[in-house]
């Protein structure tokens, strides 16, 4: 699971009222390799909660993207490289997606997170 | 050949062993990448080769999601079955993907799609497989969390196998409440093999970009003198029942020609029946009479 699903997923449980971002228990990170493509990571910066991004990314063991991105950032290539590294090419491979109000976890295994609730949660 | 959503619920039914079968059978990656290409075009995303950031939902082992990568898209793929997902896993496909139920409701932030396909998934929400399950509360659940997740004016494109008219009414019906526009555009209506639908939904209020586009192959086989109106059940049923006795016509005057005339005068002939004899008219060919 890349860091651009992580920032896409919300808790669905019955009942909270803000369930992202879900906090991240690392057991294993992998990296994989993926072509850069600066019109995506435009396109995306727009859409991504930057504060969960780079706070994810800190959990993950990377501690390049800066606290704090505003637009005017993506005209530099540095900037966009990190961007384009912390978002697609780290990988939470094993390990837990928490929900923030209820501490439920959602497993992850084999880079797939398990999200589906038991009955009482729908 | 019997509907799968009948037999078992999808967990159940996409079995290790079944999902290794469906995945492996050549037949079933080819329709499944027809569909997937064919929703993928009706998704009508802009062409600017700026890749998108599409949702599959019901991805199974990744056939679909294998061509919103060919068109270089990054791509979240959500299936309810396990063993499905682990064939996607050793396909390697590019996309993420996540163990959920659709019936659920999807659990990802509001805006946050370019787009969102289903290939062959969606009619399983009308089971009710547990007894919690209740469909309308899951199909509820189901398009209202998908109109959330969808950026405004995104569409969602849906190809469903629905059991029955009930059931292509019931899934719509779900629709529309949530708030989409759009509707069912049908790929060759008149074909019983061939005919798909697909759900195409547009997020927001019906604008001249959400009318829903043309069917292919509509004229494929004309039905002139029925209203273009009808709705699509009613044009195969007419088509179909008009269309066989035209066919059974056409192998009749094909099959048998003169050779065959011959050979069966001279079998009757040595079992002492009087035939006339043959000549240059023999099993000619006769004028059309209507
Ligand atoms: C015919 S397969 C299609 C898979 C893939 N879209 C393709 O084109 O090859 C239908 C898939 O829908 C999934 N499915 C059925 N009900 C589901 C649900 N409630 N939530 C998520 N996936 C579901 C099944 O597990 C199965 O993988």
């Amino acid at each position: 699971m890349r860091l651009l699903t992580h920032n896409m997923l919300s808790s669905n449980i019955k009942g909270v009222a803000n369930g992202f971002p879900l906090k991240i228990e690392v057991v294993t990170v992998v990296e994989k390799e993926v072509e850069f493509n600066i019109e995506f990571l435009k396109k995306m910066f727009s859409k991504v909660e930057w504060k969960a991004l780079a706070e994810a990314s800190r959990t993950m063991g990377y501690t390049e993207l800066p606290e704090n991105a505003d637009a005017s950032m993506l005209d530099s290539d540095d900037f966009l490289h990190k961007f384009h590294h912390a978002l697609l090419e780290l990988h939470l491979e094993e390990g837990a997606l928490v929900c923030p109000e209820t501490g439920r976890k959602f497993p992850v295994n084999k880079g797939v997170p398990n999200m589906l609730l038991h009955e009482d949660e729908v | 050949m019997s509907r799968p959503e009948l037999l078992a619920p999808p967990e159940i039914f996409y079995n290790d062993d079944e999902a290794r079968k469906y995945t492996s059978s050549s037949r079933i990656i080819d329709i499944q990448t027809q569909l997937s290409e064919r929703a993928l075009e009706l998704l009508a995303l802009p062409d600017d080769g700026v890749p998108r950031l599409l949702l599959d939902i019901g991805c199974g082992s990744g056939l679909s999601g294998e061509t919103l990568t060919e068109h270089g898209h990054q791509w979240l793929g959500l299936d309810i079955s396990e063993s499905m997902l682990d064939i996607a896993l050793e396909r390697e496909v590019e996309g993420d993907l996540m163990l959920a139920d659709m019936g659920q409701g999807l659990g990802l932030r509001p805006g946050i799609l370019d787009g969102a396909i289903s290939i062959s998934a969606v009619q399983w929400l009308c089971n009710a497989d547990k007894s919690c399950h209740e469909p309308r509360i899951r199909l509820k659940a189901f398009f209202s969390s998908l109109y959330r997740c969808l950026g405004r004016g995104a569409r969602a494109v849906l190809q469903v196998y629905p059991e029955n008219i009930a059931q292509r009414e019931l899934i719509l019906g779900f629709a529309m409440r949530a708030g989409f526009s759009g509707g069912i555009v049908v790929d060759y209506p008149h074909s019983s093999k061939r005919r798909k639908e697909y759900l195409v939904l547009t997020c927001g209020p019906p604008s001249l970009s959400t009318t829903t586009p043309e069917g292919k192959g509509e004229d494929g086989e004309s039905c002139s003198d029925e209203d273009s109106s009808e709705d699509e059940e009613n044009q195969t049923v007419c088509i179909s029942d008009r269309c066989r006795p035209r066919k059974k016509q056409k192998v009749n005057k094909r099959g048998k020609g003169r050779d065959w005339v011959l050979k069966k005068k001279e079998q009757m002939r040595r079992k002492g029946n009087a035939v006339p004899p043959d000549s240059k008219y023999t099993a000619r060919k006769r004028k059309d009479r209507f």
